[in-house]
């Protein structure tokens, strides 16, 4: 937790953060005191009860066998771990975790930044742009795995009529454990990519003006310029969203639950979805936190690498 | 890192710039970006046309694998009948609408509480305990499920709503954005009211509410649509279908109907219209709100 702390202020502080809240000159200091205290009492309690407790008590859990039914309870010491790490159905859905994220990732900020550039230009149509690609970010998972596996559907869906179009062979996309992660990353990509796509939007209006005016005295092209002002400018965002990406990316469960329909595949299972299963299929909650942890301590690594990376970046400037 | 850190998270930043017009010259690059955002729309909004179609399309003609975007009998609202006939679906969408806005509004008060505390009151222990919520923005939400439906057992709230609202409320990112922007408020406003002798909170409340009111906005649709839209935890802690939200509902429901298209896709269109005329209204506060809050909407 500490650790992780230097990534999340580099994130988000950049220069503009720095400055410290102003004291208020006046009043007495005990009453500021008790004034702060008070403001912050709402949060804490929350705080309190449904973050901090749940992080120590689920570190208690995963050295006990503890079950839902109450059963157990007693101490095993690191036997949840050392089971969790010679587990290889824990490693296959961290493979296939990882296989995700790799497969979703790529696309997600590629496809994102190939939207925000053009819809930057000031095309003609900008709502209707911004409608059609942000607008799935805003379904729930229930409504866009029902409209895939409609999409899917092996025998009458629109997948397989776009495949025989072009004189291809149907393909049973979620039913194939060769192409159903695959299938998953499709709908993943249609659904979330609007999220990065604003991001980057974002991110493109504050490139100066200027860059490009110069550039266009210089007699830089519009290719030109979007290699040497608009995609160098954009590193950090680029850095920024590829990580958020990242960590959204593992947390896969929701549509990959949905669109299985429930259904554990060898080739699709995700580290939540086996933290799910384990805790409230298998009803070992002492199993299931100890995997919880591992999946946790992967992401700190990762927010831990993206702050030095950060660092070093900036050391070069 | 600070040009884009600051466009995604400062709250309130000025643009730097107008959107560039559209070259002067008609040229080809313009004609091609038209023609692959074009193609990128098309695509991204074609399964959700797909969906549109079968849900007015007769059982018999959605199952029958004509492509066509009309089925053989003609449109027809029968999907949508059969499902709203169905009670639940009401309940489902109350049930959301409810414990979304409950999330929302205990989120944006307690953060909102919490930022002002930290942005301008002094009291001893505020930086580290700040720096303890900042770090508290990496756990992510899964790997409680847990220790958190252990704890909703021992307080008796496992199948209720409070189960489902309360360990949602709790969002550091939240709070991290809210201080940013007190931050950047003068704080010359607040003095002068301080010296007419009105108390911190009543400065709070009539001066920097007030004046935040776009970021409390964003913020609050963000939580909204996170709540709306939440599927795990509700997944877990409801059990009683008259408690269930609306995506968690549908989703026992599609379980038991998995063959009837044209009403699994009337269901999807139903629950996905609130959200995108939510949408079509706020257009300009979810943009930024995404732009502002986005690294925290995990």
């Amino acid at each position: 937790m500490t650790a992780a702390a230097p990534t999340t202020s580099t994130i988000v502080t950049g220069r503009a953060g720095t400055r410290s809240a102003r004291r208020h000159a006046g009043g007495s200091h005990r009453s500021e005191q008790l004034i702060g205290w008070a403001f912050l009492t709402p949060f804490l309690i929350a705080f309190a009860l449904f973050l901090v407790w749940p992080i120590l008590h689920g570190i208690y859990l995963s050295f006990t066998d503890q079950s839902l039914t109450g059963s157990g309870g007693g101490f095993v010491g690191f036997a949840n771990y050392a089971e969790a790490l010679t587990d290889p159905v824990m490693w296959g859905a961290f493979g296939n975790t990882v296989w995700f994220t790799l497969l979703s990732t790529i696309p997600l900020v590629i496809i994102a930044l190939l939207m925000a550039v053009l819809v930057d230009r000031g095309l003609p149509g900008q709502w209707l742009w911004r409608l059609s690609f942000f607008m799935p970010y805003l379904l729930a998972s229930t409504v866009i795995s029902q409209i895939w596996i409609w999409i899917f559907n092996p025998q009458i869906g629109a997948a397989n009529n776009v495949l025989k179009a072009f004189g291809l062979e149907p393909i049973a996309w979620l039913q194939d454990p060769k192409v159903n992660m695959l299938a998953i990353v499709i709908a993943t990509v249609w659904w979330t990519v609007g999220f990065n796509f604003l991001l980057y939007l974002a991110a493109l209006q504050n490139i100066p003006q200027q860059q490009y005016e110069a550039a266009s005295l210089d007699g830089a092209g519009g290719w030109r310029q979007f290699w040497s002002i608009t995609l160098p400018q954009l590193g950090p965002a680029t850095t920024l969203i590829g990580l958020l990406q990242i960590l959204a990316s593992l947390k896969l469960f929701d549509q990959a639950y949905q669109m299985l329909g429930g259904l554990s595949s060898d080739t699709t299972r995700s580290i939540v979805q086996y933290i799910y299963e384990s805790g409230f299929v298998g009803y070992r909650f002492g199993y299931s936190a100890a995997i919880s942890y591992v999946f946790f301590a992967i992401i700190i690594i990762l927010c831990v690498a993206q702050a030095l990376i950060t660092r070093r970046r900036k050391d070069v400037r | 890192m600070t040009t884009a850190t600051r466009t995604l998270v400062a709250p309130g930043a000025p643009r730097a710039r107008s959107r560039r017009p559209i070259g002067r010259r008609f040229t080809v690059l313009t004609v091609l970006a038209f023609a692959v955002l074009l193609i990128l729309a098309i695509g991204w909004l074609l399964p959700f046309l797909w969906a549109i179609a079968t849900a007015f399309k007769t059982e018999t003609d959605a199952a029958s694998g004509d492509p066509g975007w009309i089925g053989a009998s003609g449109p027809t609202v029968q999907a949508f009948t059969a499902i709203l006939s169905q009670g639940n679906v009401y309940v489902w969408a109350w049930n959301s609408l409810w414990t979304a806005t409950a999330v929302t509004v205990i989120t944006v008060t307690i953060s909102a509480l919490a930022a002002y505390a930290f942005s301008r009151l002094d009291f001893r222990g505020r930086k580290w305990l700040f720096v303890v919520i900042i770090a508290a923005i990496v756990v992510p939400p899964q790997v409680l499920i847990i220790p958190l439906f252990y704890e909703m057992l021992a307080f008796n709230l496992v199948d209720t709503h409070w189960g489902l609202i309360l360990p949602q409320v709790v969002a550091p990112a939240m709070v991290f954005i809210l201080k940013r922007f007190f931050d950047a408020i003068p704080i010359e406003l607040e003095d002068a009211a301080r010296v007419d002798g009105a108390s911190r909170f009543r400065v709070f409340w009539s001066i920097v509410l007030p004046l935040s009111r776009p970021i409390l906005a964003s913020v609050a649709i963000f939580v909204f649509i996170g709540a709306w839209n939440n599927f795990l935890w509700p997944f877990l802690v409801i059990n009683d279908t008259s408690l269930m939200t609306l995506p968690v509902g549908l989703q026992t429901v599609i379980s038991a109907y998995g063959v009837q298209y044209a009403q699994v896709m009337a269901q999807a269109v139903l629950a996905a219209l609130p959200l995108i005329i939510v949408f079509l209204i706020f257009q300009k506060q979810i943009v930024k709100g995404v732009a502002t809050s986005g690294f925290g909407g995990q």
